[in-house]
């Protein structure tokens, strides 16, 4: 099967009617390594939550295509189909469902994308095998497949969990929204150790969205962007990491002084414009 | 204990299976409309009955009479008792076996699943009522030889009725509420359940109670007595035709309870959205002995009930489990009540509801512990999940304490189905529909595992059923 190529073109999106993302470009292929950096408030998580689907989250302008099939269009559920799948920064925990339950009926809804509601779910003790094999690279006890989906996990709990998802659901493309905060240094390497596995089985295509260049040393990508005041501003390697982590913004701030003055409105609002989960 | 259940469930969908009718069903008795002292004769006339039940049904017709509708719980206010029939016999006599019974009715209980499940062995015993009468009666016979007595009232009282005279009407007495006088006056059928002492019976006893004509008042009668040590489970399952016009079903259980007994009476209420459910059931439970409400109110068009637990000996134990689901037009008053009158009782009440579709669902109880019932401990949890904003839920706590030496524990949460976690669950490929119904399973599930297997399947079966296409 050819790579899929996931391109956002000219994306704007509006939370509650203010436009958050002003144009962003981006097109990313299965199997390539992308970071996607910016300050507080640049827009990053409004980028992966319009990329789910999140129905607040209305796309004002522009496309998000995966082999031509525009993203947009369609319910969160129909973009996981088509094998998108965000890490979410703030996992939601779902009382009484567990959490193999759950993902016995994710796995099998993604892995065949036509199948009707009420009909067969993967066989019992093919998936306990296959979730256990997952659970043991993850280094996750089985006890934990028992557990109702993110209730009362740790931090860190919560985001291996999202990366055992991941290593279930095989996507396309994985976008990894601030996978590392929150998590200490031992946690942040098993994490993206986790991904760098998966990512390698299935070719898919990593978003990683940071602040820090921590997680980055050890999910290593070859394409960097800078999102500044809605905006993709800079776009290269490696080396505007090391640049960001020594200088910080203020030369991004410099260069752009239109996007500037959009960022402090922006940043000013931020925790007003963040979903309710994620306060 | 799947088929019977199974089949009953299937009931539930939005379009409602059970929503048939024998429009050709032959009457061999009806009474005209309306409430009189004369259909009430009638009634114990037809029935052979002795003067001391005759009395009773008059002298219940009369406090009836006198108690004003409750103002509290449900909208009564559009009762019109004139509008009903109060008694109707649609078979002659009673079947042994299920060829002796009309054939359009044995085709209701057939489309039911009822005598399937009884020919599988899955229930020891059936009752089958069809308004105002039990048209089917089985006991499986090494029960029916250890002396367990499972009858349709109107038996009991010709054939047991000292047993029926010692405990009829003194747990719940018609001066007890509106509806209970109503019943008194004009009660026909319900089970009689009687388990002599030591005597366990493995798996339950099912009743099945359906009303078929419209502007019907069902009124059966539920007797069950548990001697010391034995043990029994009883099953009841409701449905009725859909009619543009109201019907009502009112009952009145009184559980006794003996010393070391134990008692489980399992509801699965699924009538049909036109009928008034306004049902009073309360047990006791003597030494050591266990009681057990599971009620699953999911049909109605008002359902008030909450079974009651008297914890009356030491070490008595109280369960009530109950699950609401309050659709489109649908009010579901539910909750339960439990009374600590002896020393070291403890009792649990867990209640969840569903409201969706503009549905209402109010959790009502009452947790009452008398003077001098030391070492008493109780736990309420009542959750409420609304599904959309034209839905509502309301919580009404009642707690009397009289005693200080108690523990006491409530807990009451509301909550709306989220947004975060409907995206949370859409965002790995479940559907709206899927995401919803996981919820709302996981929401119940506390209450569910505490069921046995079966009941536990069934239950969420249901809940899957209720859910599909709700949504959207």
């Amino acid at each position: 099967m050819s790579d899929k190529v996931l391109k956002i073109n000219d994306l704007h999106v509006a939370i509650n009617g203010k436009e958050i993302l002003k144009g962003v470009n981006l097109t990313i292929r299965q199997g390539e390594v992308h970071a996607l950096m910016g300050p507080n408030g640049s827009g990053k998580s409004t980028l992966s939550y319009a990329l789910m689907g999140h129905p607040n989250y209305d796309v004002t302008q522009g496309t998000a295509t995966v082999d031509g099939v525009n993203l947009v269009e369609l319910e969160a559920d129909e973009r996981a189909k088509l094998g998108v799948f965000l890490a979410f920064q703030y996992p939601t925990s779902i009382p009484g469902v567990t959490l193999a339950n759950f993902l016995r009926h994710a796995v099998t809804n993604v892995r065949n994308p036509n199948r009707k509601e009420g009909e067969d779910l993967l066989p019992m003790r093919d998936f306990r095998k296959e979730l256990k094999a997952s659970m043991d690279e993850l280094g996750m006890d089985a006890e934990f497949a028992r557990r109702y989906l993110n209730e009362g996990f740790s931090g860190g709990e919560k985001k291996r969990a999202e990366v055992l998802q991941m290593s279930m659901l095989r996507p396309a493309f994985a976008i990894l929204d601030e996978t590392d905060s929150g998590l200490d240094i031992d946690a942040v390497r098993v994490v993206s150790e986790g991904v760098n596995r998966v990512a390698a089985k299935a070719h898919t295509g990593v978003l990683v969205i940071t602040h820090y260049q921590r997680i980055l040393n050890y999910i290593q990508p070859q394409f960097v962007h800078i999102l500044f005041g809605g905006r993709i501003v800079e776009s290269g390697g490696t080396e505007l990491v090391t640049k960001l982590e020594q200088e910080g913004y203020d030369w991004i701030r410099a260069k752009y002084p239109l996007e500037a003055q959009i960022e402090d409105e922006l940043e000013a609002n931020a925790t007003g414009a963040l979903p309710a989960a994620a306060r | 204990m799947s088929t019977d259940l199974n089949l009953q469930v299937e009931g539930i969908k939005d379009d409602y299976k059970y929503g048939f009718r024998d429009s050709d069903a032959n009457y061999s008795f009806k009474s005209g409309k309306g409430l009189s002292r004369e259909v009430v004769e009638q009634i114990s006339a037809m029935k052979n009955e002795p003067t001391w039940m005759r009395d009773y049904r008059l002298k219940a017709l009369d406090i009836f009479w006198s108690k004003p509708t409750p103002s509290w719980g449900g909208d009564l206010s559009e009762i019109n008792y004139d509008d009903f029939h109060y008694y109707m016999k649609a078979a002659d006599r009673q079947g042994v076996s299920w060829d002796d019974i009309p054939a359009e009715i044995k085709n209701t209980y057939d489309k039911l699943g009822i005598p399937e499940a009884e020919r599988r062995g899955l229930i020891a015993g059936v009752g089958a009522q069809y308004e105002s009468e039990v048209v089917y009666h089985s006991l499986r016979d090494d029960l029916a030889q250890k002396g367990v007595i499972f009858v349709d009232t109107d038996t009991a009282v010709r054939e047991h009725s000292d047993l029926v005279k010692e405990y009829f009407g003194t747990l719940i007495p018609a001066e007890d509420n509106k509806f209970s006088a109503l019943n008194s006056a004009v009660w026909s059928g319900g089970s009689f359940v009687y388990i002599p002492k030591g005597v366990k019976v493995d798996i339950p006893l099912q009743a099945y109670f359906r009303i078929n004509a419209e502007n019907m008042g069902q009124f059966e009668r539920t007797l069950i007595i548990v001697e010391e040590g034995a043990q029994v489970h009883y099953v009841e399952g409701c449905t009725a035709p859909i009619y543009s016009t109201e019907s009502l079903h009112s009952a009145v259980v009184e559980i006794f309870v003996k010393r070391d007994g134990r008692c489980r009476y399992t509801t699965i209420q699924n009538w049909a959205n036109n009928i008034y459910n306004l049902v009073t059931k309360r047990a006791v439970a003597y030494e050591n002995a266990l009681m057990e409400w599971v009620d699953g109110n999911l049909g109605s068009k008002l359902t008030m009930k909450y079974p009651a637990v008297h914890l009356r000996g030491e070490g008595a134990r109280g369960e009530i489990l109950s699950i609401a689901f309050a659709g489109k037009g649908q009010h579901q008053d539910a909750g339960g009540k439990i009374v600590h009158e002896a020393p070291n009782t403890s009792s649990r009440i867990i209640s969840k509801s569903i409201s969706k579709n503009g549905g209402r669902s109010s959790y009502r109880g009452l947790l009452k512990v008398a003077d001098g019932a030391k070492n008493c401990s109780s736990n309420v949890v009542c959750d409420a999940l609304i599904l959309d904003s034209q839905s509502r839920s309301d919580t009404y706590p009642y707690i009397e304490i009289d005693e200080d030496d108690v523990k006491i524990g409530h807990e009451a949460s509301v909550s709306k189905i989220g947004e975060e976690q409907l995206f949370y669950l859409m965002s790995r490929g479940l559907s709206e529909a899927e995401a919803s119904t996981m919820i709302v399973s996981g929401f119940i599930e506390p209450l569910v595992k505490e069921l046995p297997m079966e009941y536990a399947v069934e239950m969420n079966k249901l809940i899957q059923l209720q859910m599909e296409g709700s949504v959207g």
